[in-house]
C-alpha cells in the first residue's frame, strides 16, 4: 500500500469496512466536499485494473497459506499415531519407496504404518476434504443460496440409506466394495429423484426443490430408522458408525477410485465457474447474459452428486464441510467462482485432513468419528459466521 | 466522474461503447403478442415495433403490462399466442448466447447473491463475448461503461454496501458493458436522483443516435415525452396509442387511461410536451 500514489487509496477500501461507514463522502466530507464526485477530476478509480491490489494480494496469500498448512499437517499426520515416528523417518519412508535412498528404516514397522495405513488415510482426507468443499461450492452458487448444501438434494441421506440396507441384508458379504457402490448409486438416484420430481414444464423452482428434498430426506431418515430396527445389534451398531463418518480403513484402491472421480468434477466445476458467477444475478439475469440456466443447473446437480456421493460412499456422512469452507474462502478472497472454486478444494482438504488427524489422535487407543467431529465444531462456528456477516455487511440475502 | 457533457448527436462518447461486432441493430418486433398466466390475461394481441436509431418508450398504468411486454421482447418468457421477432427472425430459435450478443436487459431486480465488488458486476456484462475477437475490448467496455454511469469510484465497493440508486447504476453499467446493439431497459430511473436520471435517458439516446434500438419503460410521462422518439401507451394489456410523443401524449387521453386529469403544454423553448396533473 504504501508504496503507491495517494490517489488511488480511497478505491482500495477494506470491502468489509466499506458496509459500516456507506458513502466514502461522509468520512472525507469536511475536509474535501465529495472529492470523489468532482467532475473535473480526472478517473482516478481504475476500474481497468482486473482486480484491486488488496484482493489480488490477498488470494495469493490465502494460497501460499492453505497450501503450507496442507503439507505441514500432513506431515504432522504421518508422524503421529500410535507409533509415533520422526519427521524424517516419514521423509527417508518416502524417499525409499521412490528408491532414492537406501537409509534403513529406524523405527521397525515405519514403511509399513506409513504405506498401508496412514498415506492411503491422508490422501483419502485431502481428496474427501476437497469434494465435499467444492461440491459446497458448486451448490451455493447454483441455487444462488449461501445455506444450500449437499444434502439439500438428498444424496447424504439417499447413500445412507443404501448403505444401510446392504448392512441390513447382509449384502456386504458379496464383497468389500459393495456398501460403497451402494451408497454411491442410491445417493446420485436420490438426487435425480429429488430434481425430476422438482422439475416442471422444462424449469426448476428452487423452493420447490429444497422443499422436495426435506421430503425425500424425512422418507429416507424414516426408511433408515426402518432398517436400523430390523437389523440385528451388529448391523445397528454398523449402521450408527457408517452415518458418523469414518476415514478409518482408508485404502490405496478406493484412493484409485476417488482420484479420476475427483479430478473429473473440478475440471468440471472449474469450467462452470464463469456460468456460476451469473447466477448470482438471479435466474433472469443469467439468461440474459447467454447462460442455459436449466442446463447449467443440471449439470452442475451431477457434478455435485458425483463428489457428494463418492466421499459420502467412503467416509460416511461428513457434514458443515460443504457448507463452511466456500463461506470461509469467500470472506477472503471474495465470491468469484474462478479462485473460490480452487481454494475451497484447498481449504476443505486441509479441514478435513486436520479433524481426521484430531479424529484419531485426540483420545488414545480411540478413532473418533469425524462426522460428528466436524459437526460439533462446525456448527457452532457456521453460527459465529452468520453473525459476524451479518454484522459486516447485513448477511447474505 | 464525469457524466455525459456530450451536446445530443456528438457520438464520440456512445460510439467507444457502440453495438459490439454482433453488427448492425435490427428491428424488435412482437405480432400479435398474447400472454396468459392461470387465466389473467397480461397481453392481450399486442403489436409492438423498435426501429434501429430510435428510443421507444412503454407507459401505461401500473398492472397495465409494460414489463411483460418486455419480457416477451427479452426472450424471457414465451407468449402464449403471437410472436417475437429479432430482425425477421423468431426469437425462440435464436440461440441464447447469441441472442445475449443482439440484446441487454436491464431488470427492476439489482440484487445480487454474494457480495460481488462493483467492477466483476461489470465485468459480467461481457461473459457473451468471452472467447470471440471482441473480448479484447473487454477492460474498454468495462471502463467506459462504468465512466458513463458514474460509478467508477464505486469499482472496489461491493454491492450490498451499496445504495439503491448506486446499485441500479451498477446494473446499467453491466448492461452497456454487454455492448449489444439492442437495450431493453425496465424503468431504469426508479432508484435514481433527478441527475442520473437525466443520464441515464441521455445515455439511451446516445446509444440510439449511434444506431442502437432502445426500448424503455417509463413512469415518468415528462422523460418520456422529452426523450423518446416513440411512445407506446398500454393499459390492460392492450395498445392504446403508439407514436410520435406529442401525438400519443394528449390530456384527454392520459386521464382516460390513468384516471386523473392532466394539463400539457409545450415548454415555451424547447415545445416538448408538459405534462402536469391537475391538483
Amino acid at each position: 500500500m504504501s508504496a503507491q500514489d495517494a490517489a488511488p487509496r480511497t478505491d482500495e477500501r477494506p470491502v468489509g469496512e466499506s458496509a459500516d461507514a456507506p458513502p466514502a463522502a461522509s468520512a472525507v466530507g469536511e475536509v474535501a466536499p465529495a472529492a470523489s464526485r468532482d467532475p473535473d477530476r480526472p478517473s482516478t478509480a481504475d476500474p481497468a485494473a482486473p482486480t484491486s491490489r488488496g484482493t489480488a494480494a490477498r488470494r495469493v496469500i490465502l494460497f501460499t497459506g492453505l497450501a503450507l498448512a496442507l503439507v505441514a499437517v500432513a506431515v504432522v499426520a504421518a508422524m503421529s499415531g500410535q507409533l509415533h515416528l520422526p519427521a524424517g523417518e516419514v521423509w527417508n519412508s518416502i524417499l525409499r519407496a521412490l528408491g532414492l535412498t537406501d537409509v534403513p528404516e529406524s523405527v521397525p514397522n515405519a514403511d509399513a504404518a506409513l504405506w498401508t495405513i496412514r498415506f492411503p488415510r491422508i490422501v483419502m482426507a485431502i481428496l474427501i476434504g476437497a469434494a465435499l468443499a467444492v461440491a459446497g461450492t458448486i451448490m451455493q452458487a447454483v441455487f444462488s443460496n449461501p445455506l444450500a448444501e449437499p444434502g439439500v438434494v438428498g444424496v447424504s441421506s439417499g447413500a445412507a440409506l443404501g448403505a444401510a440396507a446392504a448392512i441390513v441384508f447382509g449384502w456386504t458379504a458379496a464383497g468389500d466394495w459393495v456398501t460403497a457402490a451402494i451408497a454411491f448409486g442410491t445417493g446420485i438416484l436420490t438426487t435425480f429423484a429429488v430434481y425430476f420430481a422438482s422439475r416442471s414444464g422444462g424449469r426448476t423452482e428452487v423452493v420447490t426443490l429444497v422443499l422436495t428434498g426435506i421430503a425425500v430426506n424425512a422418507f429416507a431418515s424414516g426408511g433408515l430408522a426402518l432398517l436400523t430396527f430390523l437389523g440385528d445389534n451388529q448391523s445397528r451398531e454398523e449402521i450408527v458408525f457408517w452415518q458418523l463418518g469414518s476415514l478409518n480403513g482408508a485404502r490405496w484402491e478406493e484412493v484409485q477410485v476417488m482420484l479420476p472421480v475427483i479430478a473429473a468434477a473440478l475440471v468440471a466445476g472449474f469450467a462452470l465457474a464463469r456460468r456460476l458467477d451469473l447466477f448470482s444475478l438471479g435466474e433472469r439475469g443469467a439468461r440474459h447474459l447467454g447462460v442455459n440456466v436449466e442446463r447449467t443447473r443440471v449439470i452442475s446437480i451431477v457434478v455435485v452428486a458425483v463428489l457428494t456421493g463418492a466421499a459420502v460412499a467412503f467416509a460416511g456422512i461428513i457434514g458443515f464441510v460443504g457448507l463452511i469452507v466456500p463461506h470461509l474462502m469467500r470472506m477472503v478472497i471474495g465470491p468469484s467462482h474462478r479462485g473460490l472454486i480452487a481454494a475451497s478444494a484447498l481449504g476443505g482438504a486441509l479441514l478435513l485432513l486436520t479433524a481426521d488427524l484430531v479424529a484419531r489422535t485426540a483420545v488414545p487407543m480411540a478413532d473418533l468419528p469425524i462426522g460428528m467431529l466436524t459437526s460439533l465444531v462446525g456448527g457452532p462456528f457456521f453460527f459465529w459466521l452468520l453473525r459476524r456477516q451479518r454484522r459486516k455487511s447485513g448477511g447474505w440475502g | 466522474m464525469s457524466p455525459i457533457r456530450m451536446p445530443r448527436g456528438d457520438a464520440a462518447p456512445a460510439a467507444t461503447v457502440a453495438p459490439g461486432p454482433g453488427g448492425v441493430a435490427a428491428a424488435l418486433e412482437a405480432v400479435g403478442a398474447r400472454v396468459v398466466v392461470e387465466g389473467a390475461v397480461l397481453l392481450d394481441g399486442v403489436d409492438f415495433t423498435a426501429h434501429p436509431g430510435r428510443v421507444h418508450s412503454l407507459i401505461g398504468p401500473n398492472g397495465a403490462g409494460k414489463s411483460t411486454l418486455l419480457g416477451v421482447l427479452a426472450g424471457d418468457r414465451a407468449a402464449t399466442a403471437g410472436e417475437v421477432r429479432l430482425g425477421g427472425r423468431p426469437l425462440a430459435d435464436i440461440h441464447l448466447r447469441d441472442l445475449a450478443r443482439e440484446r441487454a436487459v436491464l431488470t427492476q431486480e439489482h440484487a445480487v447473491t454474494f457480495p460481488f465488488p462493483a467492477r466483476e458486476i461489470v465485468e459480467m456484462g461481457r461473459h457473451p463475448w468471452a472467447k470471440t475477437p471482441a473480448e479484447d475490448d473487454d477492460e474498454r467496455m468495462i471502463a467506459e461503461a462504468m465512466r458513463l454511469t458514474d460509478v467508477a469510484h464505486l469499482a472496489e465497493r461491493t454491492l450490498p454496501s451499496l445504495s439503491g440508486g448506486e446499485r441500479a447504476r451498477v446494473a446499467l453499467a453491466r448492461v452497456l458493458a454487454q455492448a449489444t446493439p439492442i437495450l431493453l431497459l425496465d424503468e431504469p430511473t426508479a432508484a435514481l436522483d433527478l441527475k442520473h436520471q437525466e443520464d441515464v435517458l441521455r445515455l439511451a439516446r446516445e446509444r440510439a443516435t449511434a444506431g442502437a434500438t432502445v426500448v424503455v419503460v417509463l413512469h415518468d410521462l415528462g422523460l418520456a415525452a422529452a426523450y423518446s422518439d416513440d411512445v407506446t401507451l398500454i393499459a390492460h394489456g392492450a395498445v392504446v396509442a403508439t407514436g410520435a410523443p406529442s401525438d400519443v401524449l394528449t390530456a384527454e387521453r392520459i386521464e382516460a387511461v390513468y384516471g386523473q386529469p392532466v394539463e400539457v403544454l409545450p415548454h415555451p423553448r424547447t415545445g416538448v410536451p408538459l405534462i402536469l396533473p391537475i391538483r
